[in-house]
């Protein structure tokens, strides 16, 4: 019998009971949240459950919700399993003054480079990564693009350095 | 059917009887098996109708440069027929398209390797001044990081835009003193870009 979302999230709740929370089905895709520190537990159950067989990860990336004061960092994680041609998304928050996550690269190799991409563009810091430096950005820069927290474009501007973007200083 | 093949047995001879062009004579005092002028004007002369133009092309502009290469707009006309891929044999450095701020370096690094005397022509937007690309991975114009001598607007620019800027790069090239790189000006600007 086929996979199908109601027995995962079955699963899930069996095993992690009211830990997990916010299920939803958007497009059908499953989707819920996951406290932080039990991110690699869930993947781990996932990849390894005979039935789930979620061993593949398609994506890996982060949200800011600079609204949502101690929780504005969303890590969002896609998981395939190939052989049901199933998929399943759940995402983490952290907060974003100690913005500190399981590092997936132990169960997922292909986690490697998503996760510099998503401390490059964010400043995730996954712990335990092996190499966790910027891989598309200058190194030089000091700042997380992808953050929501640079102001709009200023109309008055006389050109287009960093400091007209609210980014360093005036020179 | 066969096809209709026609072989060039009948070649039209070409008129070159007053029919190629020539520069002007520089400047000087002429005579009965002599002339004489400024060796500045005769280098210039040389320098302006043999440039060595090196492509960095790394988007859309580029693709303009090859038509402006090819045979419609012919680069070659103004004396740039051969286009280096060595920076140390070139003397025009053509950048053309968006600089990421992790080519910066790249092209700074090209306009080292290249032999004084060398040019730089920004070609297009991008180029230039970062163009549509206000953004925090984009060079806000190649200006930052190696002096410019002429800008191209344009987005892309069209091959005859390219080939007025390689005009006014020649004219730059034919007006220049000799002894313009041992200049405190020069010193000075390539100091301000921290180029020894």
């Amino acid at each position: 019998m086929a996979l199908t979302n109601e027995t995962i999230k079955e699963r899930l709740i069996a095993k992690f009971g009211d830990q997990l929370s916010r299920f939803e089905e958007p497009y059908g895709l499953l989707t819920f949240e996951a406290p932080k520190d039990l991110n690699l537990k869930v993947m781990q159950y996932l990849f390894d459950d005979e039935e789930l067989r979620f061993q593949f990860l398609t994506d890996l990336t982060a949200v800011h919700y600079p609204d949502q004061a101690g929780r504005e960092l969303a890590v969002v994680y896609h998981l395939h399993n190939l052989t049901d041609n199933i998929r399943l998304r759940f995402k983490v928050f952290t907060a974003i003054e100690q913005p500190d996550i399981f590092t997936a690269t132990q169960l997922y190799s292909g986690a490697n480079w998503m996760e510099r991409e998503t401390y490059d563009f964010f400043g995730i810091n996954f712990v335990g990564h092996p190499n966790l430096k910027r891989i598309l950005n200058v190194d030089e820069m000091e700042y997380f693009p992808l953050r929501k927290e640079f102001p709009l474009e200023d109309q008055t501007r006389i050109d287009k350095d960093d400091a007209m973007f609210g980014r360093g200083s005036i020179k | 059917m066969a096809r209709p093949v026609r072989f060039n047995v009948h070649p039209i001879k070409a008129d070159i009887k007053d029919n190629i062009s020539l520069v002007n004579m520089p400047e000087g005092y002429q005579g009965e098996g002599f002339f004489t002028t400024q060796l500045s004007s005769v280098v210039g002369l040389a320098r302006k109708n043999s440039m060595w133009p090196m492509p960095f092309a790394t988007s859309c502009c580029g693709i303009e440069f090859m038509a402006t290469m090819a045979s419609h707009y012919d680069l070659a006309r103004f004396g740039a027929e051969r286009l280096g891929f060595s920076p140390r044999q070139c003397d025009l450095l053509m950048v053309m398209g968006t600089i990421a701020k992790k080519m910066g370096p790249i092209v700074k690094q090209v306009y080292l390797q290249m032999a004084e005397p060398r040019w730089v022509m920004a070609v297009g937007a991008c180029a230039s001044s970062g163009g549509i690309f206000d953004t925090y991975s984009v060079l806000q114009g190649i200006d930052q990081v190696v002096p410019v001598d002429v800008y191209v607007p344009g987005c892309p620019p069209r091959p005859e835009a390219i080939l007025d800027g390689f005009i006014r790069i020649q004219d730059l090239v034919g007006a220049e003193s000799i002894r313009r790189r041992n200049s405190e000006q020069y010193k000075g600007l390539l100091q301000s870009y921290g180029i020894q």
